[in-house]
């Protein structure tokens, strides 16, 4: 198993390296630079001079061979460059930025799982029946709600209406409820979907049904051949929804002013600061690729059939 | 019967008085303010960033030379008692304030506004501040390297500075922003005051939490007697209306800068109408109209495009009134700006017949290029484009990012864009981006030329600051350009604050509502936060 884990950590290094070519090919030729994004709200007269002092500052005149050349070798000291709007280090300014966009994503999945997989669970034991109806209903209306219309009226009904919760912030335990909340709607969605269908298919599976001719209890049942059968894909769902749900709290973060990654991105993008940029999405990569090598460790764990050499 | 009379007009007596006597401001309790335009600050190094988001906690750290004064709305001098001006308007000696102290507990000397000025112009460096010291002569050298300091600043004692000027400005304009901040010069240098800063404003530096909020709590020492008020200022990052709006009305937090949707339902509101303060700002919205594209090289055309367009149908249907129409380049609330001024009135048959003189009958079509922005975006453009369809011509939106409008509009990269320009507060300066030696890629973005216009400046930097018949000769410039119709004069942006009723103090500011000296602002004992 350590071969193995040794052996997909060195894979992530071709990965990030395509991914950092193609995210600096994709800002190099998106228009608009830093310099001119200060001067983009028109409030100033424009000064040229500064402008110009800028862009030579940041090397932003420099060919894009020449950027690409300084930004593999920074990024091979594990250096993502300065922050233009800063002027701090990005691996200080993402640092800022990470634990709370940890904590957000955390509480998510923790949710998404403790309420999707049982639903799941719970519909597929009882397919056809009103709790069935139920809860796919709920299912489907998660996955298609917006994110922001879903999170303004959480705001209003537990903040506005309720008074139960805090509409927005950082800091303590509660400020985390609501934008947790509507992060874990849609892979809850997803991952009760999933698990009704995983079970419904192991349900009528062969060696279930063994099972129960053998006399074995329903309780049984669901704990020795469901549950460990369907976990393996149930984690392996979960796993990918971790990478999205990263991509999702973009949305979410600048709504409830929650200070991560993704409203660091989103801030990043308008004013082109794009060493910025760049390290939020290669940090975006790098959970992906984390949350995809543990849950195939935890899958070999679950399922002695699977052996990784 | 008598007594009863004297009594009860006593009782009416008291009243009156009480109520026209100015509320006592209230020591003590927390400002929760909220920064709109983002997701995070730029940075806790204000000398490097000239966003208004970042100014938006500066001036509550920080201190420059002067200060916007919103009520007299001009700036004034704040960290100089005095100033005395040489005969000819190039020398300025400051007597500097000795009572003011940097929250580190020094007291400031002109050494730290020299230090200051001198790192804003250091080699190397961008500080966007920079455009505003280059007007003290020697800081261009200093700039390009050839010097190590600038020449234009001389120490006379602690606190007397002399400042020789490269050219005939006021330097009151120049000097009042946070990019030009006094910085003390012995901890300005550390590593740390970047995460940490220290400045001569009423609130010092308590935490910084990136893209959430920035707490300051009240600096004692500071020279404006019983100021601030408040024991602790807190700035929010809210970069989204909607959000700010359910903050705001779930009392979390005191004050909201209002969009054009949110402005609508809070006019609406019996409550909240009675809480908010409007200013025009200094700020146009208006389409420019590209002089080298053919049709747009004739005045007529531009004055037919103004008369063809319904802007204040546009302004209420669209902005939801949330801007005053425009009636030149210098907004209402410039000194120069002139009443008798009316706005192109709408008429077609006015239009066509511009447009046939100028060679036109039949119209022509042209690209505008124009962002999202909902106020000055191409939703402005998609509502009146029908109403130039209506005089013969057509148009189509070319969208941009609202980062490449600036770029390509620099560039001349357009046949006609939307955007909103700074048009104050120094009515000059907003003027001079008329003048045929202001280059495109400063703000002459549509290379007007006009000799009358040109000669008019000229006298009126001649006559410098402080000439009471400057704003006078202002408005005639202001009135040939708005002839010459340069551009589709579209409106002034009022800036709209909402506020709770328990906050006291805040300052109606036309260069940016969400610009307050936080020393002035205080909150009853009906805040949540009062304690």
């Amino acid at each position: 198993m350590t071969a193995y884990v040794l052996r997909r950590l060195w894979q992530m290094v071709p990965i990030l390296l395509a991914v950092a070519l193609l995210i600096f090919v994709i800002f190099s030729v998106v228009p608009g630079t830093f310099a001119s994004a200060t001067a983009a709200d028109g409030r100033n007269v424009v000064d040229a001079q500064v402008l110009e002092r800028m862009n030579r500052e940041f090397g932003l005149n420099d060919p894009v061979h020449v950027r690409f050349g300084k930004y593999v070798a920074q990024l091979a000291t594990f250096d993502l460059g300065i922050s233009l709007r800063s002027r701090e280090p990005v691996t200080v300014v993402l640092g800022q930025r990470l634990w709370p966009t940890l904590q957000l994503t955390l509480a998510a999945m923790l949710l998404a799982l403790a309420l999707g997989v049982p639903l799941g669970f719970v519909a597929a034991l009882k397919s056809g029946g009103w709790v069935d109806s139920l809860s796919m209903v709920f299912a489907i209306s998660g996955l298609s709600v917006p994110l922001f219309w879903l999170g303004l009226m959480l705001m209003y009904l537990f903040a506005l209406v309720l008074g139960w919760l805090p509409s927005f912030g950082y800091g303590d335990p509660s400020h985390l409820v609501l934008p947790a909340l509507a992060l874990c709607v849609f892979p809850m969605a997803l991952l009760a979907r999933t698990t009704r269908a995983v079970v419904l298919e192991i349900l009528h599976a062969d060696f279930v049904r063994t099972a129960r001719a053998k006399g074995m209890s329903e309780m049984r049942v669901v704990r020795w051949h469901l549950v460990r059968n369907a976990m393996v894909i149930v984690l392996t769902m979960a796993g990918l929804q971790f990478g999205s749900v990263i991509g999702q709290a973009v949305v979410i973060e600048k709504l409830f002013a929650w200070p991560g990654l993704g409203s660091l991105l989103v801030d990043s993008v308008s004013t082109r600061d794009i060493p910025v940029v760049q390290g939020c999405i290669l940090c975006i990569v790098i959970f992906f690729l984390f949350s995809n090598l543990l849950v195939d460790v935890l899958s070999a764990r679950i399922d002695p059939r699977i052996k990784y050499t | 019967m008598w007594k009863k009379l004297v009594l009860a007009a006593a009782i009416v007596f008291a009243h009156g008085v009480q109520a026209q006597t100015p509320e006592t401001p209230r020591k003590g309790g927390t400002i929760r303010f909220t920064a709109p335009y983002g997701a995070s600050f730029g940075g806790m190094d204000i000398h490097a960033t000239n966003l208004a988001q970042d100014e938006i906690w500066a001036r509550a750290i920080h201190r420059a030379l002067y200060k916007w004064d919103s009520a007299l709305n001009k700036p004034v001098l704040e960290l100089a008692k005095t100033v005395s001006v040489s005969s000819n308007g190039l020398v300025y000696t400051y007597q500097l304030r000795d009572d003011a102290f940097f929250h580190h507990g020094r007291r400031m000397t002109a050494d730290d506004v020299i230090w200051s000025f001198n790192r804003i112009v250091e080699p190397g460096k961008s500080y966007p501040g920079a455009r505003f010291v280059r007007a003290i002569k020697g800081a261009v050298e200093v700039e390009k390297g050839e010097a190590k300091t600038i020449s234009g600043l001389r120490k006379i004692n602690d606190f007397t500075i002399e400042m020789t000027l490269a050219q005939r400005i006021d330097p009151a304009y120049n000097f009042n922003l946070a990019v030009t901040a006094i910085y003390p010069a012995d901890e300005a240098v550390k590593e740390s005051f970047a995460r940490k800063p220290i400045g001569l404003g009423p609130f010092k530096f308590a935490e910084y939490v990136p893209g959430s909020r920035i707490v300051m709590e009240r600096f004692d020492k500071f020279y404006a007697k019983g100021k601030p008020h408040a024991d602790k200022l807190v700035i929010y990052v809210m970069g989204d209306a909607a959000a700010r709006d359910v903050a705001f009305r779930n009392k979390e937090v005191d004050v909201s800068v209002l969009g054009p949707a949110q402005y609508v339902a809070y006019r609406g509101d019996a409550n909240l109408s009675k809480s908010i303060l409007e200013v025009t700002e200094n700020y146009t919205r208006y389409m420019g109209m590209n002089s080298s594209f053919k049709p747009f090289a004739d005045k007529r055309v531009r004055q037919a495009v103004n008369h063809a367009i319904d802007a204040d149908l546009i302004i209420k249907k669209m902005v939801y009134d949330k801007a005053y129409r425009a009636s030149g380049w210098l907004p209402t609330t410039s000194s120069a700006f002139d009443k008798n001024l009316k706005p192109y009135s709408y008429d077609l048959a006015l239009a066509r017949k511009l447009l046939t003189e100028a060679g036109y009958p039949n119209g022509f079509e042209f690209e505008i290029t124009a962002s999202s922005n909902e106020s000055w975006g191409s939703p402005i453009a998609e509502a009146f484009i029908p109403m130039l369809a209506k005089a013969g011509i057509k148009a189509k939106i070319v969208p941009v990012d609202g980062t490449v409008l600036g770029e390509r509009v620099r560039k001349g990269d357009y046949q006609a864009y939307l955007w909103s320009n700074g048009s104050g507060p120094d009515p000059l300066a907003a003027l001079k981006c008329f003048h045929s030696a202001t280059p495109r890629s400063a703000c002459n973005y549509t290379e007007f030329k006009s000799p009358a216009v040109d000669k008019i400046l000229d006298d009126a930097d001649r006559m410098g600051p402080g000439n009471p018949k400057r704003d006078e000769v202002l408005k005639q410039a202001n009135a040939l350009v708005y002839d010459e119709a340069p551009y589709w004069f579209f409106n002034y942006n009022k800036a709209v604050l909402a506020h709770q009723p328990w906050i006291k103090g805040l300052q109606r500011n036309a260069n940016e509502m969400a610009w307050q000296n936080y020393e002035d602002i205080w909150v009853d004992a009906s805040s949540p936060a009062a304690k």
